[in-house]
């Protein structure tokens, strides 16, 4: 059994980063929209979710992400990925996310984009 | 890649249960290593592996609860030199129409309610070769990798 997915979120001016350490299944999944919803809740329209920590992902879990891409719309907010291995980053090409939410290189490209877009 | 021969076989079982598709693309990227595919491609191999595997947990209600693994690795016989792995995900369950299986669209998921189906599209986009018998007898899932 896998140890679970762990997160750790950083709020910065008008962007808060989700970092993600391990499997993305249904649990972690489900573990990412509670932390999304809740930043919403708090007011933040712009999520980076950090990927860097996080080799694996199924599609279970990658349903819920569509679920927050949904919410973030509805909200005319804005869900942005970054440090995705290139598995995982062609995993959603082939789905169509890049459509609706930005992939970036890294955390400084997707920062210097998205504050200057919240601000 | 029917031109190939097989140059090593190695069959696995494996229980059915919540996270098993983790040991089960463990030991397919082992093989996948082994046999020098680059890094990207041994993670394409664990990801498409896992979804089948998720696929079978999910919908193949085997009454035997297993799933059954062959990784082949094709060459050609003269040079003994590794050319494809592929992987057969077979369990024994109740199997599915693919007629009826109505293709995801990212369009679509965002309208619904459901948004899952799409293993099998993740499966074909990662690897090169994709074949799926299902019948009564159950379900094989048949998929190739060139290096």
């Amino acid at each position: 059994m896998s140890e679970g997915l762990k997160l750790k979120v950083e709020r910065r001016d008008g962007l808060a980063v989700i970092y993600t350490d391990g499997y993305i299944n249904n649990q972690g999944g489900e573990e990412i929209a509670e932390a999304a919803y809740g930043l919403l809740d708090e007011g933040f329209r712009t999520l980076l979710l950090n990927l860097a920590s996080t080799k694996i992902v199924n599609s279970i879990g990658i349903s819920i992400l569509i679920e927050i891409i949904e919410k973030m719309i509805e909200v005319e907010g804005r869900l942005s990925f970054c440090n995705l291995t290139p598995t995982i980053e062609k995993t959603f090409h082939i789905m169509g996310l890049a459509q609706y939410a930005s992939i970036f290189p890294d955390e400084q490209a997707a920062a210097a984009e998205l504050q200057a877009g919240a601000s | 890649m029917s031109e190939l021969g097989v140059l090593e076989e190695t069959h696995l079982t494996f229980r059915l249960a919540p996270e098993m598709e983790l040991e089960v693309r463990a030991c397919a990227c082992e093989v996948a290593k082994s046999i020098r595919m680059s890094t990207d491609k041994v993670e394409e191999v664990g990801m498409a592996v896992v979804e089948a595997c998720i696929n079978a947990i999910e919908h193949s209600r085997a009454e035997d609860g297993k799933l059954h693994l062959e990784f082949a690795v094709l060459g050609s016989a003269e040079a003994e030199e590794p050319r494809v792995l592929r992987i057969t995900i077979q369990d024994q369950g109740v199997g599915f129409d693919r007629a009826k299986l109505v293709p995801p669209s990212i369009e679509e998921n965002l309208k619904s309610i459901r948004k899952r189906g799409w293993g099998l599209k993740i499966i074909e986009g990662l690897m090169d070769e994709v074949n799926v018998l299902s019948g009564e007898g159950g379900t094989s899932v048949v998929m190739s990798k060139v290096l």
